[in-house]
């Protein structure tokens, strides 16, 4: 009858609090196990990494803070690469934001056929990168490509695009302009939600419909602007499939983006060690960016309507 | 707003059209022509576009065939669609699984987990990209499709947090009837949840389906053997070793555009309302 329970209170405590969290924690498993293998693990050895000479097949060895004083000091092709990706995200993330912003405002307008336009301009951005990066080779092509072909008919003769020093990095902005569909539809949702009755009060007020675009429309459209800021920014420090499909960085290191640079020092020199010490400048930029950003969001970007 | 003010807008987004799809047009065209029509004016001073050069004439449709000859394209396409389908099963179920946690159930760290899991979002791919190989190369998966598919069985931060939202909003109501009926939390998530979630599951499937069919750096980082080659990973391929053919690029690049397309046409509201949600609702 009076069995004796020693550690009766352990158990039960453990009982009830596996009980209390066990089947939560069991449903998310499958994200923790692979956070830690696949996030947590590999952040923390790609820090260690970066410390280190390391070609994948002999065992990492210490060298210090050698790698990121080589990056800073004695390698002009990382500040080329660097320059290259900046000056593409500053031209083709607010041209990319004009085009969709515009694009949206026009459909907006509630002109027949909205459907079949919207289709229109966002079916160029489903196209896989690679077969758009094909493609873009061949309309780009200077003696017989697509877009020679149109500006002879203005008589202009136009450069060798990719294969040109000078082009080559704008021919690469130029095609961007045809991946806006995905933005354009964001900006058509936002503009879609801001309320009818905010129009209606200002067109009491007797604003006109340039007022009403600049007071209302745009304020409330910023929210969506700065996620779109924010996200180009992120995108153009990972461009990187079309400069390796295009021109793999050249002519003379013309196209030669951050993240197609670092693959190169990974995958065809083998300095991994490098490559993550890469990796971190180009987190700790893109995080003081994006800082700068976030901060500038209280002079600009409108909340709660 | 004026008829005058309707028209003319109505005339730009016409011409605005033409750009937009002159690319596709392009492509389609390009992959129906001939070699002779291609080069017909090669050489020559100043060729220009007009409309004839951008009909095919002869339609020759053989480029297809060759197409799928000069480079194993079938195999390229029945290994992208098997990829495709095994990380989009992965990655849904998993993602709700982990989601239905988040959404439904209550332990310890849960917001701090959560906070983590978007985070994560954040951390560009070149930061994990090299430790990451170093241990799929490790565990002899070099060369497998095992470093492209194993990881989409432990959800995608992005799913997760979409799925979380959706499952959030579902009304309480039923799962306490099938609480009280007996049911556990696996049963309520099988049984009641994921019957009720297809919209945001679509969502996500499709979502991956493209992301696993477009991915070009992940088949070039782990597949060595090309027979083991995905469309995207054949045709970058195709075009350094073969430059120039481009009647036979534009038939692989159509091909591979072309499920992409459909897929769009078949789920347009699924992929304009997840794109919308994405960006105007976080």
């Amino acid at each position: 009858m009076n069995t004796p329970h020693p550690n009766h209170s352990t158990p039960s405590r453990l009982k009830k609090w596996v009980r209390k969290n066990g089947t939560g924690l069991l449903f998310i498993s499958p994200w923790l196990i692979g956070f830690l293998c696949f996030t947590i693990g590999p952040f923390f050895s790609s820090i260690y990494l970066s410390f280190n000479a390391y070609d994948l097949i002999h065992p990492p060895k210490w060298v210090g803070g050698a790698n990121y004083s080589t990056l800073l000091h004695d390698d002009p092709l990382f500040w080329s690469s660097l320059g290259i990706t900046v000056k593409y995200a500053i031209v083709s993330v607010p041209l990319g934001i004009v085009a969709g912003v515009g694009l949206a405002l026009l459909l907006n307008t509630k002109v027949k056929g909205q459907t079949i336009f919207r289709t229109i301009f966002y079916l160029p951005s489903i196209v896989p990168a690679v077969a758009n990066a094909v493609v873009f080779s061949w309309i780009l092509n200077p003696e017989i490509g697509l877009v020679n072909g149109i500006l002879r008919l203005f008589g202009v003769e136009g450069p060798a695009w990719l294969s040109d020093t000078k082009w080559a990095l704008w021919s690469l902005i130029f095609m961007s302009v045809w991946s806006v569909g995905g933005s354009m539809v964001i900006y058509l949702a936002g503009l879609q939600d801001i309320p009818v009755h905010l129009y209606e009060a200002a067109t009491l007020d007797g604003a006109s419909a340039y007022q009403r675009l600049r007071k209302v429309t745009l304020p409330l459209l910023t929210p969506v602007i700065f996620f779109n800021l924010v996200m180009g920014i992120i995108g153009s420090f990972q461009y990187f499939t079309e400069a390796f499909v295009m021109t793999k960085g050249g002519p003379e290191g013309s196209t030669s983006f951050y993240a197609l640079y670092l693959f190169q020092r990974a995958w065809q020199y083998l300095d991994m060690g490098y490559a993550c010490a890469m990796a971190w400048l180009v987190f700790v930029i893109v995080m003081a960016i994006t800082g700068i950003v976030f901060q500038s969001q209280k002079r600009w970007v409108h909340f709660g309507h | 707003m004026t008829k005058v003010q309707r028209l003319l807008i109505y005339l730009v987004l016409v011409v605005l059209s033409i750009p937009a799809l002159l690319p596709l047009t392009w492509m389609v065209s390009t992959s129906l022509k001939s070699d002779k029509q291609v080069f017909a004016t090669e050489g020559k001073a100043a060729p220009t576009v007009s409309i004839k050069s951008l009909v095919p004439s002869p339609v020759q449709w053989k480029n297809y065939p060759s197409a799928m000859r000069t480079v194993p394209f079938q195999t390229y396409l029945r290994n992208t669609v098997l990829l495709c389908l095994i990380t989009v099963f992965g990655v849904v179920l998993s993602s709700a699984i982990v989601a239905y946690g988040f959404a439904r159930c209550q332990f310890v760290g849960k917001s701090i987990f959560f906070v983590a899991m978007i985070s994560t979002m954040a951390v560009p791919p070149q930061v994990t990209m090299v430790p990451i190989f170093a241990l799929f190369k490790a565990l002899g998966w070099y060369g497998t499709y095992l470093p492209l598919t194993v990881p989409s069985f432990f959800g995608a931060p992005f799913y997760i947090f979409l799925l979380t939202q959706f499952f959030r909003k579902l009304p309480d109501d039923m799962s306490e009837a099938a609480r009280l009926d007996g049911s556990n939390e696996w049963g309520i998530f099988t049984k009641v949840i994921l019957p009720l979630s297809r919209p945001a599951l679509a969502t996500c499937a499709i979502f991956q389906f493209m992301g696993t069919w477009n991915d070009f750096l992940g088949p070039l980082l782990y597949l060595n053997n090309p027979s083991s080659y995905t469309v995207a990973y054949g045709l970058q391929q195709f075009l350094s070793k073969n430059g120039g053919q481009w009647t036979l690029l534009m038939a692989g690049a159509t091909v591979f555009t072309l499920p992409m397309i459909v897929l769009f046409f078949f789920a347009q509201k699924t992929f304009i309302q997840g794109i919308a949600t994405t960006g105007a609702k976080s």
